[in-house]
């Protein structure tokens, strides 16, 4: 499993715009570099990324070789309802990881 | 006037951290941690020192609460080897013989994980140097080779760091070449890594061969290096290009 | 150590050097995105360094005028390039649950170039801005 780091508020108020911040552990291969033997090093990057909220998606990246080693990336969302925020990375080589944050709004 | 230049005159006494070279947005990535990569080996490391391993059956957190203020003042002397050890090597001395788990290798993640969990409790303290006399001949010889010419470009450590420190290799600024980021995230690694890996990267820079990770000189230089940055704050983990 | 091994290490770097996206390869993946329609300026801000130090690591962020109602919001941020292997950098898709047009990330940049970044909205129109960034090298690096 990938380390995961998730900033996220735990509560908001109904309404409130939240922000997402979203780091994980990958070396983001490009697929253009040539490794130690002179031969290029096959690609292995994370393609997509998710966020849904109580099961309805908000949020989707398709990533590409251009985005840097242990990806990170920050968004926004409503805070609607309390519930479960889930995110899945997913790439090459069957890579997917799914993490999950609770949230209560009042 | 006689104020201002006796103001300027101790302001160029004050080392000057890296962090103080590198741009605006290299500087918020440090200091965010929500967006400064090295977190991932933090948090690893924390987890690492909750876990219990090795034949004792015990975590690094059954035997220590705060570890804060320790990074601070590594290089130590360490009376059961009668020599200097940096912090990862004091890590590595608890894992084998407190745990008696599987050595950990300097460089290896979970060493570097451990390593930035343990520094980062002293984030922002000055770096404290013990003023041990057992640790003085060590630091006088990292002081004799920061100052000696090495490699095909027979330059020596000073030569860029104190001489030129401000002024550009190629398009890169020389900083002065202080030890108080480490472990740290370098864009260049796309990883985090030690201060000897960090060492290495100017030893090959000017053509020398680096010796292998934990030879004495690494911790002669680390010794120096720690006197020469009193004062500065421990970053770790920090961001450099 | 004699130079020959050095010098032909650097050839084999060049030969090696992924080519840079071609500007037809810019416009086709723009043209993915937009489906031709034509792009306006305005109502996008990015922010990212104007000199960067080492290109392995960008951060940046994309800010998009939108009131975000179900009526009126940007549904997309899309990110392009000019000279690294491919012209894309990244896709974002949302709607008015995101609250605020917004995207950061760290991308790559190869070397010194132009960085397009193009809004789309649910009224079909699609907006951008772009930014010149010019990358330095770092000095002693691992080899
Ligand atoms: C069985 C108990 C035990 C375990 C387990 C243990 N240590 Fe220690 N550790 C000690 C003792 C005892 C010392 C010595 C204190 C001294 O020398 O003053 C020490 C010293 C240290 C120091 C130096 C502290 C200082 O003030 O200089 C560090 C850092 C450290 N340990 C980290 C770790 C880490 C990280 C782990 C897990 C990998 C770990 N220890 C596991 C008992 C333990
Ligand atoms: C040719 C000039 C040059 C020489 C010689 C050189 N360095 Fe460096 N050093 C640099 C540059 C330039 C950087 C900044 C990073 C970069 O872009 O490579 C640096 C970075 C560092 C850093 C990292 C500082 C930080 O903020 O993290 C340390 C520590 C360091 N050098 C120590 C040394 C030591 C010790 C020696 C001698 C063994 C040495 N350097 C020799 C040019 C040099």
């Amino acid at each position: 499993m990938a380390r995961v780091l998730l900033n996220l508020p735990r509560s908001a108020a109904k309404g409130a715009v939240i922000e997402i911040r979203t780091l994980i552990m990958h070396p983001m291969e490009s697929g253009f570099r040539p490794g130690m033997n002179g031969s290029i090093l096959p690609r292995d990057i994370i393609t997509r990324f998710r966020c849904s909220y109580n099961g309805e998606e908000v949020f989707r990246a398709e990533l590409s070789p251009a985005i840097a080693a242990n990806p990170f990336i920050s968004f926004t969302t409503v805070a609607t309802e309390s519930g479960t925020l889930s995110f899945t990375w997913e790439g090459d080589n069957d890579f997917r990881q799914t993490e999950t944050r609770d949230i209560a709004v009042t | 006037m006689r104020w201002l230049l006796l103001l300027l005159g101790m302001a160029a006494a004050q080392p000057r951290s890296g962090t103080q070279d590198m741009s605006r947005e290299l500087q918020a990535m440090q200091a965010d941690d929500s967006a400064n990569p090295g977190m991932l080996w933090m948090q690893e490391g924390e987890a690492l020192f909750q876990r219990r391993e090795g034949l004792a059956g015990k975590a690094c957190a059954d035997c220590h609460a705060s570890l804060a203020g320790v990074a601070a003042r590594y290089p130590a002397w360490d009376p059961a080897t009668a020599a200097p050890i940096d912090l990862a090597g004091r890590i590595q001395q608890c894992r084998a013989e407190r745990q008696q788990a599987a050595p950990l290798p300097r460089e290896s993640e979970p060493l570097l994980a451990l390593t930035v969990f343990v520094a980062r409790q002293s984030r922002g303290m000055a770096l404290a140097p013990p003023a041990d006399p057992r640790l003085a001949p060590a630091r006088a010889r990292g002081e004799a080779l920061f100052r000696q010419r090495r490699g095909q470009l027979n330059l020596s450590c000073a030569q860029c760091h104190e001489e030129r420190a401000g002024l550009r290799l190629g398009s890169a600024l020389i900083p002065e070449g202080h030890a108080n980021g480490y472990p740290q995230y370098r864009l260049e690694w796309q990883a985090l890594g030690s201060l000897q890996r960090r060492l290495r990267n100017c030893m090959v820079g000017v053509r020398a061969t680096a010796p292998a990770y934990g030879a004495a000189e690494y911790l002669e230089l680390e010794l120096f290096l720690a006197q020469r940055g009193a004062g500065l704050p421990v970053e770790a983990p920090a961001v450099r290009p | 150590m004699n130079r020959r091994p050095l010098l032909a290490g650097a050839l084999l770097a060049l030969t090696l050097r992924p080519a840079a996206a071609t500007p037809e390869d810019e416009a086709a993946a723009l043209r993915a995105f937009t489906g031709g329609a034509a792009l306006r300026e305005g109502r996008v801000a990015l922010d990212i360094p104007p000199l960067v130090e080492n290109g392995n690591t960008v951060p940046l962020k994309v800010t998009v005028q939108s009131p975000m109602t179900a009526a009126d919001h940007c549904t997309a941020i899309a990110l392009f390039n000019e000279k690294n292997p491919q012209p894309q950098v990244i896709t974002a898709r949302f709607g008015p649950r995101a609250g605020r047009a917004e995207l950061a990330t760290h991308m790559r940049l190869a070397t010194s170039q132009k960085i397009l970044a193009v809004a789309a909205m649910s009224d079909g129109s699609f907006w951008s801005t772009s930014a010149e960034v010019i990358v330095t090298l770092a000095a002693c690096i691992e080899s």
